[in-house]
């Protein structure tokens, strides 16, 4: 997408409209050269999203209590999605122990992962991006650095951080040395919660660094000297020109990271298995799918539609413009560079 | 420029035609495959392929190879699947919903032997696919029987015992009072008394119904329906809250699966450990424990004698689509013979299926565990054979993790383990 928004506007149309200098022989091959994309993206996108909806409308196979065998459920209705969202086993509600019974702890639990950890990594990442923007010997070193956890597999920083949050880890070791008793960081609730968001921190605020520091490199210097002339704070200078100016980035930052959040699997799976409440949605999924592939289908639908909705509440009114149209773009430099933050790095003088 | 522009078109054109081949041969499989091929083939002879999880100890190869040279036009080829047990379990579920021919013997987990026959994946081992068990550790055979009808061959077993330490308790515990009783020794040894593995995981659900069985509750009915709502069941579950909360079993413990309830015990941090028999050797041989010589096993203490043990192992079966299914049979056969039985001991530390090993003098001197596992494991409960597994060890492992911390009280624990396994039509 970042290709779209960053493609140059003709020298001559100040007032772009559809089509117009394109006659229609130039239509066609434009669209004959789009159709294999278009093809491959409806085989690979459309027809899965399409089947696991289509999937989620029919029953989980039942059990022919005669033959012993299992025999195929038929049309469902809506019974997959009432199954989740009102927490249905059948007739009855469901009771702890199943997995419908977790559906609203799995959703909470994961919007609250979201919330604290985007915000974590939003101060931080921020604070890295100001160091990384300086001017210092070392520099290169530094953002090499910083960049090491964001380059380590998830499943392998899951297995790390959960020696380091084992009970007679380190973590517990170290703890003990101030005087605070050992804390089982994998079972209990909030231990658990908190192990799992210092695991994800550690890992992604490399991450919302590089985007924010993409965003500060594009302020000109001038502008600081102009806020130092004026003889602005330094606070001033940070929520008057700094703020305002990374704005755009840092919310498609924020918005990556929060999709990213949203559908967390890996991380919580190996470190604690669902253990002291930490099973997220997509685990939930996971775990249904052994036991019944329509239900989860539902739910993994439920999933997708609680995510794009939250793109779209960011896009929409947060200014994360991720698809930018031409006409508006007052900001179109700040929001096409972090689609390539590596290469805005590679430019900078002196990297 | 025309022509390029048709060329073009053509293109497109076969682009689509084989991406609609991909659609519909990616939906070729997912029609649930509930049709039964089980007589098929019953009389064919051919190569087969043999499926089981990863090969940690170089058992496969000399297996396959003893095969071979006395079937040369009945080849097997083996298959290795990763080493999780998930992995394995989605791999199989894979190649069975599309009906794959190639997986002609699979090795299944004790568990997942209900949900694959009554999916019709299995073939049954019934009339002129027979295979008899005589000899058989009962339990083993229990287990592989769905329905009254038997679709796997045992081909490993396994049972828990407890490990003491011989340096601080002469005599082990008999029942689950006098191992409490001996908690005393522990603490004037600075060490926590008794753990096992009180994780959130499949682990978890092995120790819960055994603690359950222990104070005479049944899971489930003869008939698979759930019976787990029972005074004596919630009196399991209490035992070990009670015992949870006042330190005998130290808190980390419902953190541990084997792995690191084998660690604390090596490090001498533990007085009895419920493990399965691969600990034995580890513990006596690691270069860092710090028990070696100085512990033993015993079967696990019931209430007024010895307890019940959770059935574990692996079973080989035959799939429903397989197209030589004689050959398959005699293989079968071949895996559970006395002599590749004995084999898998010695070389893997699996235990056998077959009684009569367990008092082979020289195995039993190299393993002095054997008699004590042969007993656990005659006395095993399997877990419940239900083809809605999955939903019944949920049901149980969340209801006793919560109850075990005290978050819950024994009798709802079990009451919402009943329920939960009744929703889910087990």
């Amino acid at each position: 997408m970042s290709a779209a928004t960053s493609a140059p506007p003709r020298p001559t149309d100040t007032k772009p409209k559809k089509s117009k200098g394109l006659n229609a022989g130039q239509g066609r091959l434009g669209l004959m050269l789009v159709a294999p994309t278009m093809l491959f993206l409806a085989v690979i996108i459309i027809y899965p999203l399409f089947k696991a909806i289509q999937l989620s409308f029919q029953k989980d196979a039942g059990l022919d209590p005669a033959t012993g065998l299992f025999v195929e459920g038929g049309n469902a209705g809506i019974s997959n999605y009432t199954h989740w969202l009102l927490q249905k086993c059948g007739e009855v509600d469901c009771p702890p122990g199943t997995l419908g019974a977790q559906f609203y702890d799995a959703l909470w639990v994961t919007l609250f992962f979201t919330v604290v950890s985007v915000f974590i990594e939003v101060i931080l990442g921020m604070w890295f991006a100001m160091i990384m923007n300086r001017d210092f010997k070392g520099r290169g070193l530094v953002r090499a650095a910083i960049l090491v956890p964001w380059a380590i597999p998830t499943a392998v920083t899951a297995k790390l951080w959960l020696f380091i949050f084992a009970f007679d880890g380190i973590a517990n070791r170290l703890l003990s040395t101030v005087g605070v008793n050992p804390q089982l960081w994998t079972s209990d609730p909030w231990a658990a919660k908190f192990a799992i968001i210092i695991a994800d921190v550690w890992k992604t605020t490399p991450f919302m660094a590089l985007l924010i520091l993409a965003g500060l490199q594009l302020v000109p210097g001038d502008v600081y000297e102009a806020a130092q002339i004026d003889g602005a704070t330094k606070w001033q200078t940070f929520t008057k020109i700094t703020l305002p100016l990374v704005k755009v980035p840092l919310m498609v930052a924020v918005l990556f990271r929060t999709l990213d959040v949203l559908r967390i699997y890996d991380l919580p799976a190996i470190l604690t298995n669902g253990g002291g409440g930490t099973t997220s949605l997509s685990m939930l999924v996971i775990k249904q799918i052994r036991s019944g592939f329509h239900s989860a289908s539902a739910l993994s639908t439920i999933v997708f539609l609680l995510i794009a909705f939250t793109a779209f509440l960011f896009i929409k009114f947060g200014g994360a413009d991720v698809v930018q149209r031409p006409p508006k773009s007052k900001k179109k430099e700040p929001a096409a560079a972090p689609g390539n933050p590596v290469a805005a790095n590679a430019t900078t003088p002196g990297a | 420029m025309a022509l390029r522009m048709h060329k073009r078109r053509t293109l497109t054109v076969m682009a689509g035609a084989v991406a609609v081949a991909l659609v519909a041969a990616a939906c070729g499989g997912d029609d649930g495959g509930t049709g039964s091929t089980a007589d098929s083939g019953a009389a064919a002879r051919g190569p087969i392929t043999y499926v089981q999880g990863k090969d940690n100890s170089g058992l496969l190869g000399p297996m396959a190879e003893k095969w071979n040279s006395s079937h040369p036009n009945e080849k097997v080829t083996v298959k290795e699947q990763s080493d999780q047990a998930d992995q394995q379990h989605d791999d199989l579920v894979q190649h069975f919903q599309a009906k794959d021919p190639s997986y002609d013997v699979v090795s299944v987990d004790v568990v997942w032997t209900a949900e694959f026959a009554a999916k019709g994946w299995l073939t049954p081992l019934k009339d002129k696919m027979a295979l008899p068990t005589t000899g058989f550790l009962e339990p083993t055979v229990k287990a592989a029987t769905y329905n009254k009808t038997l679709f796997a061959a045992p081909t490993s077993s396994d049972g828990a015992m407890l490990y003491y330490r011989t340096d601080l308790v002469k005599t082990p515990p008999k029942t689950i009072d006098e191992m409490w009783g001996m908690c005393s020794i522990a603490k004037q040894n600075g060490m926590d008394c008794f753990a096992g593995q009180f994780a959130k995981y499949e682990g978890g659900t092995c120790n819960a119904t055994e603690w359950m069985n222990a104070y005479g509750a049944k899971v489930v009915d003869d008939a698979g329906k759930p019976t787990v709502d029972s005074p004596e069941a919630a009196a399991g579950l209490k035992a070990l809250a009670d015992h949870y909360k006042s330190g005998d079993i130290p808190k980390q413990a419902i953190t541990y699966q084997e792995e690191q309830s084998r660690a604390a015990f090596q490090d001498g941090k533990l007085l009895f450990l419920r493990n399965w028999p691969y600990v034995y050797n580890l513990a006596s041989t690691d270069k860092s424990s710090k028990v070696k010589g100085k512990f033993a096993v015993a079967p696990l203490p019931g209430v007024s004698g010895p307890g019940t043990s959770t059935l574990g192992g692996h079973m080989a079966a035959i799939s429903a689509y397989s197209k030589y299914k004689a050959t398959a049979l005699d293989f079968l056969k071949f895996l559970t013979s006395p002599e590749q039985q004995k084999t898998n001991m010695e070389k893997g530390s699996l235990a056998p299926v077959i009684e009569s090993i367990y008092t082979d003098e020289a195995l039993v001197k190299k393993y002095p565990y054997l008699p004590v596992l042969k007993e656990s494991i005659a006395n095993a409960v399997s877990r419940p054979v239900t083809p809605f597994y999955p939903q019944v060890t949920q049901a149980i492992q969340d209801n006793f993790y919560a109850a075990i911390q005290g978050q819950k009280s024994p009798e709802a624990a079990v009451k919402d383990m009943q329920s939960a396994m009744a929703a889910a039509g087990g």
